[in-house]
């Protein structure tokens, strides 16, 4: 049944694609590379081993995010106010994938940063041309191929060399339709040498109507850069995401990942980092908060090719009602990675007896001269310190909340920047109450 | 203040309280001793509502109301203190984040508004010099990282900022050495007034010199066996309790 039944999947969503492709900006040979690929593999089912928790064919098979016209609901300066992370932060605005300059503050760029839109850069701009598509496999992952088939949009954020960002810069992506769509938003980061960057990219829906956001987002960050990247999922129940992040770090540089999967009602994120000069070195902190049906799947990878880097990785997570959570992190040492420090944390609490989680460190080491672990934990909150707060007059859903938010906060402690921290502490507690 | 009335408990189906009496007053500090085993911190933990414990008869009124059918907190919130053999630590939640919310939310159990923050860092200050506690140690997870001592004297810090009708100490004496000791007693000294009841739960006789009880009672067998003043303690001291073993199992 389902070979037919893919397949009439497939070419429902491609359902008009040789015409409209001439019409997308860029090179075509990279678009229809990626249209062949998206045909031949589909939708990724539970069969594939990096998917076959959360289905995402399932999610489709239901067809409510294949409208062909999306209509637009003004967003308004108003609504884009409203998702403020950092007062005073350089904005860029994605509404349902497509950059719109117009609601960004671009004024408050900072000196060295130049940004576009990516449809405009990759015809103009060497760096965007040189790396646009190098990190992002379309023939690694369909979700790759689909968004580098069909993207109309996203930016291009160039930090020129020695530019040291003291103004954080947020991409806020905005998904408003008035019928259940799929956005394809790509998104182009390259920190030259000798820089700073505070980037926030958080995930926000208008209305009720479900939509899918299917990001790529390739960064580079070269020699010496210092790169914190925040992701907040804060969505809703109506979002779903698919959110692909291709890192390339070279010697020297510092790229940290923050990802707060705090609300959204299907998230399934792809991190990968690939190191290609030594002494480089990496941080990825993550905090999945589930209830209802919701999913949260992240999938990371940290490729060590080279020696002398560094990965430290941890991850926590808290479901609750029938949710599910994944986490699957993959390290691999490549033979001529001597000298590599890899470590990775995951810790989970299970609130409700119908929550799930799916933890799977996988370490691949061939090297010989490394130091490397890995830890996972599942449990279910200490009954013990729960005893110990209501025998002193706490409540059991307020000591519930007090563990609970004790657990989150490991991750949340790790933000150097204190808006950040702010904010989340402020979601966090709402989410909570 | 407290009565007990014909208490039995059991425990995975073993019966550990089998028929205990006790009846404490305003102002009263009572002392129960007893062999291991023969279920002291059983009966401080069924007061508290652990729940690991299946009371299968008897009752116990505390402040003329029904202790055994409050839920754990609000037994606390009624003024019942339990000062733990063995502080949980519980790390990432701040020793001050948990006392300001306990103290909030047995406020809010009696109507009143959450604590003024510069009242609350006041009587911190106070209750801290009271029980001798470092003032780091406040700012720090709960009990995480707390030497043997520094944990009962945080739970004596506890009682003092939360201030209990009735307060039950369960060897709050055990594993601590003669200085730690000194200090808990005399935090526990400076809160005592006619007001408010102590049940101490203790193996030796140590902790009753410093802490001088009305009554002293002796737990054998899930039962209380004899009962008298504080010169009891010192007979036990001097005998043992295969004595009182010896003289239980005659009469029975």
């Amino acid at each position: 049944m389902s070979a037919v039944a893919e397949k009439s999947l497939t070419s429902r969503i491609l359902n008009g694609i040789e015409s409209k492709l001439p019409s997308l900006y860029g090179d075509g040979h990279t678009r229809r590379e990626a249209v062949t690929y998206f045909q031949e593999k589909g939708i990724p089912t539970k069969k594939w081993e990096d998917y076959k928790y959360i289905n995402p064919e399932g999610l489709f098979r239901i067809g409510e995010f294949m409208s062909n016209a999306p209509v637009i609901r003004e967003v308004t300066a108003l609504d884009v106010e409203r998702m403020t992370v950092i007062p005073g932060a350089a904005k860029l605005v994605i509404v349902n994938g497509v950059f719109i300059p117009a609601l960004s503050k671009l004024d408050r760029l900072p000196e060295g940063v130049t940004v576009k839109s990516i449809a405009d850069a990759v015809v103009s701009d060497e760096t965007a041309k040189a790396n646009y598509a190098q990190q992002a496999h379309a023939t690694n992952d369909p979700f790759i191929a689909w968004n580098t088939a069909l993207n109309t949009g996203g930016v291009f954020l160039h930090v020129t060399a020695n530019t040291q960002c003291e103004i954080p810069i947020h991409i806020l992506h905005i998904a408003c339709n008035e019928a259940a769509s799929t956005f394809h938003p790509r998104n182009l980061i390259v920190a030259e040498r000798d820089t700073k960057l505070e980037l926030i990219e958080s995930f926000e829906t208008i209305g009720p109507v479900k939509t899918l956001t299917n990001v790529v987002t390739e960064v580079v960050a070269h020699t010496n850069s210092k790169f914190d990247h925040y992701r907040l999922q804060v969505e809703g129940i109506a979002g779903h995401q698919v959110n692909t992040t291709c890192v390339k770090s070279l010697k020297g540089s510092n790229y940290t990942t923050y990802t707060f999967s705090i609300d959204g009602g299907w998230v399934r994120n792809n991190l990968n980092i690939l190191f290609t000069e030594p002494h480089t070195e990496t941080h990825l902190y993550g905090l999945y908060l589930t209830d209802k049906n919701r999913v949260v799947d992240n999938h990371t990878v940290v490729d060590h090719t080279v020696p002398n880097c560094m990965s430290n990785e941890l991850y926590k997570g808290v479901m609750d009602g029938k949710s599910t959570a994944v986490f699957n992190g993959k390290i691999f040492v490549r033979r001529d990675a001597q000298k590599t420090n890899a470590y990775q944390t995951n810790r989970n609490i299970l609130l409700s007896a119908d929550a799930t989680i799916n933890t799977k460190p996988q370490l691949e080491i061939y090297a010989d001269d490394v130091k490397c672990s890995h830890g996972t934990s599942t449990g279910r909150l200490d009954t013990d310190a729960l005893f110990y707060l209501r025998a002193r007059g706490i409540g059991e859903l307020a000591a519930r909340k007090l563990l609970v938010r004790a657990f989150a906060d490991d991750v949340v402690e790790k933000v150097p920047n204190d808006a950040v921290k702010a904010y989340l502490d402020n979601r966090l507690n709402h989410l909570m109450a | 203040m407290i009565s007990i009335k014909n208490l039995h408990a059991s425990v995975d189906g073993k019966e550990i309280l089998r028929g205990l009496n006790l009846e404490v007053k305003a102002g009263e500090v009572h002392a129960i001793m007893g062999p291991n085993g023969s279920g002291k911190s059983t009966l401080a933990s069924v007061l508290a509502g652990r729940e690991d414990y299946e009371i299968t008869e008897g009752e116990v009124s505390f402040e003329g109301k029904d202790l055994l059918d409050m839920s754990i907190e609000d037994r606390a919130r009624e003024g019942l203190f339990l000062a733990f053999q063995y502080p949980i630590e519980i790390p990432g939640v701040s020793n001050i984040n948990f006392l300001k919310t306990a103290i909030n939310e047995i406020r809010e159990y009696k109507g009143l508004g959450p604590i003024e923050p510069k009242d609350f860092l006041a009587r911190v200050k106070e209750m801290q010099k009271l029980v001798e506690l470092d003032g780091k140690l406040t700012g720090r997870s709960v009990n995480e990282g707390f030497s043997g001592g520094e944990k009962k004297r945080n739970e004596i810090f506890q009682m003092a900022m939360l201030e209990p009708k009735l307060a039950i100490l369960d060897e709050t004496d055990s594993g601590l050495d003669i200085d730690a000791l000194r200090i808990v007693a005399s935090g526990v000294n400076k809160l005592r007034n006619k007001d408010r009841a102590f049940i101490v739960v203790t193996h030796y006789q140590r902790l009753l010199d410093y802490i001088i009880p009305d009554f002293v009672h002796v737990l054998y067998n899930g039962r209380i066996v004899k009962s008298g003043s504080k010169e009891l303690a010192l007979e036990l001291e001097q005998k043992g309790y295969d004595w009182i073993k010896s003289e239980v199992n005659v009469e029975a």
